[in-house]
């Protein structure tokens, strides 16, 4: 925790910022993900920024709280807070993607300190993050892991899998927040409209969550408070390992890539860059870019 | 002259990795719910705590036990190789060897001799998709004495690794002073005929047939090769070089495994002709042990045979490409 806890108005700038900063890497390293990292922003600002007892500074701190960002395609999102967050210079931030960078297109926990994992293949992340809540209760540690899902990627039956064995061994030392945003990459046909049909109908994969026994609790994913109280709550269920069901927009905060799944990892052109960060607003970072 | 009778190795893995927990804290075993056959069930009777069930879900047993290394465990999955790498392979490639975590995969019920199950729990092709993953070493003890050592020098050592473990007793090759070195391959006859490498319980029979081949006037080198990755380069090419013809014989396909390595080894340092003997590109069946043997061409006898009627049918001209072994010839 940094000494002064910011509140929500400087939180939510600091979301402001992450997207701006996340758009703006993918148009220059004219590859990567959009949609996923813009849903996942308010969140994961709340995680690193309010909830997660880190140590920048000291990111092999054994006592730390983990984070697995499971959807591993979403990762400048993430490599972005964690700059922002002084884990590195935000500079850095423009190597993303590039031959010999630190920040690959997934998360490569051997090549960059303060990612708990490395992910990618979609599923994976949650079930090393089953292990290391495991291994916190066996070793009698207090940490909490918290897990970053996507609603598609609860397609995988690995999550299934690790959701079984969570919950047999009463892991309420870990938190899975599902990030679900309606939309995949490309996901089912909806007859009749330019979308796609969700991943999961209505109230089916917060029941999922539930029908294995999970504490499951559902918050705005773009209101940061509501973020921060629900996580602060997750944090504290006892007995048995906690969802988090965050309804989020893919594409979250341009106009013109909210609730739209071509922009799953579409690369802006100039012009939408320009537009982009018009909109997430920061005259001056519109200038600069 | 009969070698001992000894034990599975899925037994000698119950014993040791039971005994090392003893002292090493550190040590979970996790297990797919094989427990009685792949000898984990002994280590839950010791060490209930760290026994680590995690149901029939092979890709989440081995994510779990990424995660539980990060935290300092020393995670040793227990499985059958058929569903912890044929199964698991995603998490085994992503979760476990690009990060390079200290996971330890104990293949039980490798090969051919899994006890009537046919086809679906044959893996022939588990040591040539591990040994393909950078930083994974690759192991295949001959009997229990090396077994034993082989575990021990696992644990002890960092990074992952996998194990092959066998179902069915087999006899002891090594004597009770034997030292296990990972990476290093063991000679275990000299002769200047042909050299025979092989790995795991083939070993044995391997070694076996060359005691036949020896009494019909065929002098044959033997070396073992119980870590296959990394291998033992020079050793494989000291041990080509005094023959000049090598044949690689596995309880595996033929395809990217022992000999594979083998045959990568020699045309990159000393190309000779080598021969492949295993199964072939195939897959396997249900039977009794000794058919399965004979049927795959494994056993002692059938090994004998296919080396010499090689050696006979070789094209003369092909020991050209081999002076100094074709003059030993």
């Amino acid at each position: 925790m940094s000494e002064i806890t910011p509140g929500i108005p400087e939180l939510e700038a600091k979301a402001r910022q992450l997207r701006r900063e996340t758009v703006k890497a993918i148009a220059r390293a004219k590859a990567g993900h959009l949609g996923g990292p813009l849903s996942a922003a308010d969140i994961l600002t709340a995680l690193y920024f309010r909830v997660l007892d880190i140590r920048p500074d000291q990111p092999d701190w054994p006592d730390r709280d983990r984070f697995i960002l499971s959807k591993g395609h979403s990762c400048i999102a993430l490599y972005v807070v964690l700059a922002l967050r002084g884990y590195f210079p935000l500079a850095e931030v423009a190597t993303f993607d590039q031959i010999d960078s630190r920040l690959q297109g997934h998360p490569d926990m051997t090549a960059l300190p303060g990612l708990d994992m490395s992910s990618g293949s979609l599923g994976l992340g949650f079930s090393a993050g089953v292990g290391v809540a495991l291994g916190a209760k066996l070793a009698r540690r207090t940490f909490k892991t918290f897990v970053m899902v996507g609603d598609g990627e609860c397609n995988e039956g690995i999550i299934w899998e690790g959701a079984h064995v969570a919950h047999r061994y009463g892991l309420d030392n870990l938190i899975v927040i599902v990030d679900q945003n309606r939309l995949q990459q490309f996901g089912w046909r909806l007859d009749g409209a330019g979308q796609r049909r969700p991943p999961y109908d209505g109230d089916e994969l917060r029941d999922r969550w539930a029908s294995f026994g999970w504490a499951v609790s559902e918050v705005d994913g773009h209101d940061i408070a509501a973020v921060v109280a629900a996580l602060e709550q997750a944090r504290a269920v006892a007995g048995r390992p906690a969802a988090l069901i965050a309804h989020t927009v893919k594409g979250k905060g341009v106009s013109f890539m909210e609730d739209d799944f071509r922009w799953h990892a579409r690369v802006p052109t100039d012009e939408e860059l320009a537009a982009a960060l018009a909109e997430l607003g920061d005259p001056a970072q519109v200038v600069e870019a | 002259m009969a070698l001992p009778a000894g034990k599975a190795l899925r037994v000698v893995f119950g014993e040791t990795v039971t005994e090392l927990a003893d002292r090493d804290p550190r040590i979970v075993v996790l297990d797919g719910d094989g427990g009685p056959s792949t000898g984990a069930a002994m280590f839950e009777a010791a060490h209930p705590d760290r026994f680590l069930q995690m149901g029939i879900a092979e890709q989440n047993m081995l994510g779990v036990a990424a995660g539980l290394a990060t935290v300092g465990f020393v995670p040793v999955v227990s499985g059958f190789a058929c569903f912890v790498v044929g199964r698991a392979f995603d998490s085994i490639r992503v979760l476990i060897a690009q990060p390079r975590l200290n996971v330890k995969i104990a293949a039980g019920y490798t090969g051919l001799l899994t006890g009537r199950t046919g086809k679906t729990h044959q893996m022939f092709d588990d040591i040539a998709i591990m040994r393909s993953l950078p930083d994974v070493s690759v192991l295949a003890p001959a009997d229990e004495v090396e077994a034993a050592q082989a575990i021990r020098a696992m644990i002890a050592a960092d990074g992952p690794f996998y194990l092959q473990l066998t179902r069915e007793a087999s006899p002891v090759l090594f004597p009770a002073g034997y030292r296990f070195e990972l990476g290093r391959a063991v000679r275990l006859r000299d002769g200047c005929d042909v050299t025979l490498v092989s790995t795991g319980v083939q070993s044995v029979r391997v070694h076996e047939a060359a005691e036949i081949l020896a009494r019909r006037g065929v002098a044959a080198t033997v070396l073992h090769v119980p870590t296959i990755k990394p291998i033992d380069t020079d050793s494989i090419v000291a041990a080509a070089q005094e023959s000049g013809l090598v044949v690689t014989v596995e309880e595996q396909s033929v395809l990217g495994g022992l000999g594979g390595a083998v045959a990568e080894v020699l045309s990159g340092h000393y190309p000779v002709p080598v021969k492949r003997l295993g199964i072939q590109d195939t897959y396997g069946e249900s039977g009794a042990n000794d058919a399965l043997l004979d049927k795959y061409r494994l056993s002692a006898r059938v090994v004998a045979e296919d080396v010499e009627t090689w050696l006979r049918q070789r094209p003369a001209g092909q020991l050209l490409t081999h002076p100094e072994g074709a003059g030993k010839r």
